[in-house]
């Protein structure tokens, strides 16, 4: 059996399965039941500063992209951090721990860009026992326009300021969670590190308006009439956190620094995949969110299982083993060449492909009178659209083509070695290959 | 209650009023909302795709399907309609196991179609319900037609014909507009009066004026109506059934199958609907199926269907054998009727087991009968002036028959299988012909 315990900066936890900072932290009742569940760890929900808390809207928080079944593909939320006592949570906190040590349990903080104010609440925290402080500087609506949230992690100054801060006046590993809602995202991942931050996390929520009401012109969800930008959340995201991931895993200035992934995790698969671009743990919200907290035990299964059957004995095993494999453009073979085949026997004649490469491709596929589709190696570019489009899994395939055959569509032999752009004589900038 | 049922001979009240209303409920029950949507979204949406060849009508069934899936049911009734005036009874009663769902690439591949019959009820239910005709016609022409028989032919001819603007006079002999949408489908296809609900919906397209209780041979001559009319469409079904030929066929309980079913359909209390013990239907059409179980569903005890060929040439698709099958009616197959015994009132069946060339094979079999039903397929009443071909009018591509200014269509015309969606096809496009013919 496949070991999944996890040691995150030190911080163990039975499995890399870790609850983000969100509604399903937000207080002991959930924590600890998530625990019972089989959480590894959690996140507890963002605290603020001392002082009156937060106010939440009373009128919806929530809106969703579903699928045809309404299955959940994307979820937007307009919630802000904890609307709880700040004393109240660190009670709650300091007793879940010491009933559950084993568990890896994160407290995430946001308060105001000034060090009295992180000087106040750091050390209340580290005197909870908590194994460590997550930085929000993340959440994209509500807080942010008071100056917190996205919008300090928008400005990698501040973010490598108050990791400094918190380095400073607090002993335990400091996580820095990072917005996506910008353009490079290995700028903030580079500050918190200069700023001595021991992990960072990716990614909060994603700016979003998810629907407009036609009948009352309002965005959904709606607050009597009027709606906001939300942050953006759950399996449509997961594309967008996992490219940020590998950036900040193969960026020379980040590179090696503790990643927890985050963004989409809704199957031990997910998981899995995060943990391969340099991942130690993965943290969930929307997957925990729709289905509950018993889906952490579909998540464990299937990550071991799988696990025994690569061999892999640890999750350091394949950590970060498709980092490598991530590269430029730039450098992709451009001397591999493939063709679509179709198997006719899979085939059930839906003409998919055929519109698809026919209206929008290459026109690439014959139709016949009895509704056989075939490539026409002749013309095929082997962009892969049929293979997506196809109903039917691996009905169509990508054959490469052997070195020192003829690719019928350009006349030219197959060549055996590897050329790239930066060698390729269209390349105005191009190098002569060695 | 299992007393009525074991009375013998032809009676009223086997089953009590709670009874017969669950047996003749819908037989599909429609989707709801959310139901339309999930089996909308198994549609792939494939290009020039084989549903669409395979509807008589030719719907553009992914198009539709995608209005579904995209919230648009209205839009998707809209698509069907375009080339179905009937796609909402068509939805209840093409048989899609051998049309439009039996080519399905899903069902090809899984065996489990999208579920197309159902999803055309859903949109066009929900426009009907909204009391939504999306026609409307075009200026007056000034021409004039009689369309013969309103039935889905005459129906689907007469619509069309109107749109263009023409004045259309729908001519029919019994006291009800519908023709077997009324007096034959089975009445779990259509429930809560749906013909007349959509013959009346079909009306509101205005320009049609319907005159019942007028039969053609009888107050109504073709020649009259070529010379009061400017094209004359003729829609008026199989009204003759075939005798088996058998002495005794003058018992009581000897009857036709569609008289039966007929009655059946402007029975309103079918607590009142007298039914035999034990039923034998001769026939292997979707009269027969029909026949044998709604007998079933009015409280018989023993159903049998009695085909003269094998399983695999009964007319009736295997899907609707099921149905008789699981509705407790036996199946037999290679035998014929060979003598009718009782007096006054028939008891018996003696059923002769025949090869496969029809020779009886010398063994036979009896079977207690208190009604036995007639479903050996229906032929048309001739027409005097009109050409046939095997049986039927002869027809061109356009549906002109040999006479000028006549076109024929459904069932009485020759070619296409005797269905619904088959009926609206030939009327819509006898409509189109006559359309071209008058506007030149
Ligand atoms: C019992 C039964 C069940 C069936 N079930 C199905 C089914 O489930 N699905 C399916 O697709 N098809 C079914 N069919 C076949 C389908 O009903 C017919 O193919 C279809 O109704 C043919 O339409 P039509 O307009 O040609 O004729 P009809 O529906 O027969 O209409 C003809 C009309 O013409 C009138 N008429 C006849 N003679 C004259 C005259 N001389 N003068 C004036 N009017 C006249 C009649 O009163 C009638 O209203 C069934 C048929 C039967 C008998
Ligand atoms: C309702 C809701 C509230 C959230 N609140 C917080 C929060 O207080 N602090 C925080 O760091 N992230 C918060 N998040 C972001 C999540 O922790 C997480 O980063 C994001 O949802 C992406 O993960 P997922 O795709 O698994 O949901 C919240 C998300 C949701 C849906
Ligand atoms: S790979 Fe692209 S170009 Fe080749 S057949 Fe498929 S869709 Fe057409």
């Amino acid at each position: 059996m496949a070991d999944l315990t996890t040691d995150f900066l030190g911080i163990k936890s039975p499995n890399p399965f870790w609850l983000a900072s969100a509604p399903p932290t937000d207080k002991e009742y959930n924590v600890r039941r998530a625990f019972e569940a089989g959480w590894g760890g959690v996140v507890w929900k963002t605290l603020g500063a001392e002082g009156p808390p937060v106010v939440n809207v009373n009128g919806p928080r929530y809106g969703v992209i579903h699928g045809a079944d309404r299955r959940v593909l994307g979820l937007n939320n307009i919630e802000l951090i904890t609307d709880r006592d700040l004393e109240t949570n660190l009670e709650e906190i300091t007793r879940v721990k010491k009933d559950w040590p084993d568990r890896a349990l994160i407290v995430s903080i946001m308060v105001p860009c000034e060090e009295a104010a992180w000087k106040d609440i750091l050390p209340r925290v580290e005197a909870t026992g908590a194994d460590g402080i997550e930085l929000n500087f993340g959440c994209p609506h509500g807080m942010s326009e008071r100056g917190m949230g996205s919008a300090v992690g928008q400005v990698p100054e501040y973010i490598e300021m108050v990791t400094r801060w918190c380095k400073q006046y607090y002993s335990k590993p400091v996580i820095v969670k990072l917005t996506p809602n910008i353009t490079d995202i290995r700028k903030p991942a580079e500050a918190a590190r200069k700023g001595g931050a021991d992990a960072v996390s990716l990614i909060n929520t994603i700016n979003s308006i998810v629907s407009v009401d036609l009948d009352t012109m309002s965005p959904h969800p709606s607050i009597d009439g009027k709606g906001t930008h939300g942050g953006y959340c759950g399996p449509a995201v997961k594309p967008i956190a996992l490219s940020m991931v590998s950036e900040i895993a193969r960026a020379p200035a980040t590179h090696g620094m503790p990643i927890s992934g985050i963004g989409g995790v809704t199957t031990w698969r997910d998981a899995a995949e995060f943990i391969t671009m340099g991942c130690g743990n993965v943290q969930v919200c929307t997957a925990a969110m729709t289905y509950g907290f018993k889906v952490v035990q579909e998540m464990i299964a299937g990550l071991s299982r799988w696990m025994d059957e690569k061999g892999h004995e640890s999750i350091a095993d394949f950590m970060g083993a498709a980092v490598p494999n991530t590269t430029d453009w730039q450098y992709l073979n451009l001397n591999y060449i493939a063709k679509a085949k179709i198997d006719q026997d899979a085939c059930i004649s839906c003409g998919r492909c055929y519109a698809a490469c026919e209206d929008t491709s290459h026109q690439a596929i014959a139709m016949s009178e009895d509704r056989t589709f075939s490539v026409i190696d002749e013309e095929c570019v082997a962009c892969n659209l049929c293979v997506e489009v196809c109903p039917v899994e691996n009905c169509i395939s990508m054959v490469p083509m052997e070195a020192g055959t003829t690719d019928p569509r350009t006349g030219k032999v197959v060549q055996d070695d590897y050329a790239n752009w930066t060698t390729h004589p269209n390349n105005p900038g191009a190098v002569a290959a060695e | 209650m299992t007393e009525a049922l074991r009375l013998d001979g032809i009676r009223a009240g086997r089953l009590g009023a709670e009874d017969l209303a669950r047996n003749f409920d819908d037989l599909h029950a429609p989707l709801t909302g959310h139901e339309a949507l999930i089996a909308a979204d198994r549609c792939y949406f494939c290009h020039d795709a084989p549903c669409v060849t395979a509807c008589p009508t030719d719907i553009d069934i992914p198009m539709f399907i995608r209005q579904i899936a995209t919230g648009m049911e209205d839009a998707a009734a809209k698509t069907i309609f375009d080339q179905n005036i009937l796609g909402g009874m068509c939805a209840r009663v093409c048989p899609t196991e051998t049309l439009c769902e039996e080519v399905c690439v899903r069902e090809v591949a899984e065996g489990k179609p999208v579920e197309i019959g159902r999803l055309q009820r859903f949109a066009t239910d929900a426009m009907m319900a909204e009391g939504e005709h999306p026609y409307t016609r075009a200026a007056e022409t000034g021409k004039s037609v009689a369309v013969v028989g309103a039935g889905p032919a005459g129906l689907a001819c007469a619509h069309r014909l109107a749109m263009h603007g023409h004045s259309v006079t729908l001519y029919d002999a019994r006291p009800k507009a519908g023709g077997l949408n009324e007096y034959g489908i089975a009445a779990y296809k259509t429930v809560d009066g749906y013909a007349q609900a959509e013959v009346d919906w079909l009306m509101q397209i205005g320009g049609i004026s319907l005159k019942t209780g007028r039969t053609l041979g009888d107050s109504l001559t073709l020649a009259a109506l070529r010379d009061d009319y400017d094209a004359v469409f003729l829609g008026i079904g199989l009204g003759g059934v075939g005798a088996l030929g058998l002495e005794g066929e003058g018992m009581t309980g000897a009857e036709n199958a569609v008289d039966f079913i007929a009655t059946l359909r402007q029975t309103a209390d079918l607590t009142q609907l007298p039914v035999g013990r034990h039923v034998v239907v001769i026939g292997g059409g979707m009269t027969a199926v029909d026949a044998a179980v709604q007998s079933k569903l009015l409280g018989a005890e023993t159903v049998t269907i009695a085909y003269r060929r094998d399983q695999d040439r009964m007319p009736a698709s295997r899907y609707e054998q099921d149905l008789a099958a699981t509705h407790g009616v036996r199946l037999m197959f290679g035998v014929v009727p060979a003598a009718l015994r009782g007096e006054g009132q028939l008891r018996e069946v003696e059923l002769s087991y025949v090869d496969g060339d029809m020779k009886p094979t010398g063994e036979t079999v009896t079977l207690r009968a208190d009604q036995l039903f007639r479903a050996i397929g229906q032929k048309l009443e001739a027409v005097e002036g009109l050409s046939l071909d095997s049986g039927k009018i002869a027809v061109d591509t356009e549906g002109k028959t040999s006479l000028d200014g006549v076109w024929a269509g459904g069932d009485c015309a020759a070619g296409g299988e005797d269905l619904t969606v088959t009926a609206v096809a030939e009327g819509r496009d006898a409509a189109e012909a006559i359309h071209r013919a008058l506007s030149t």
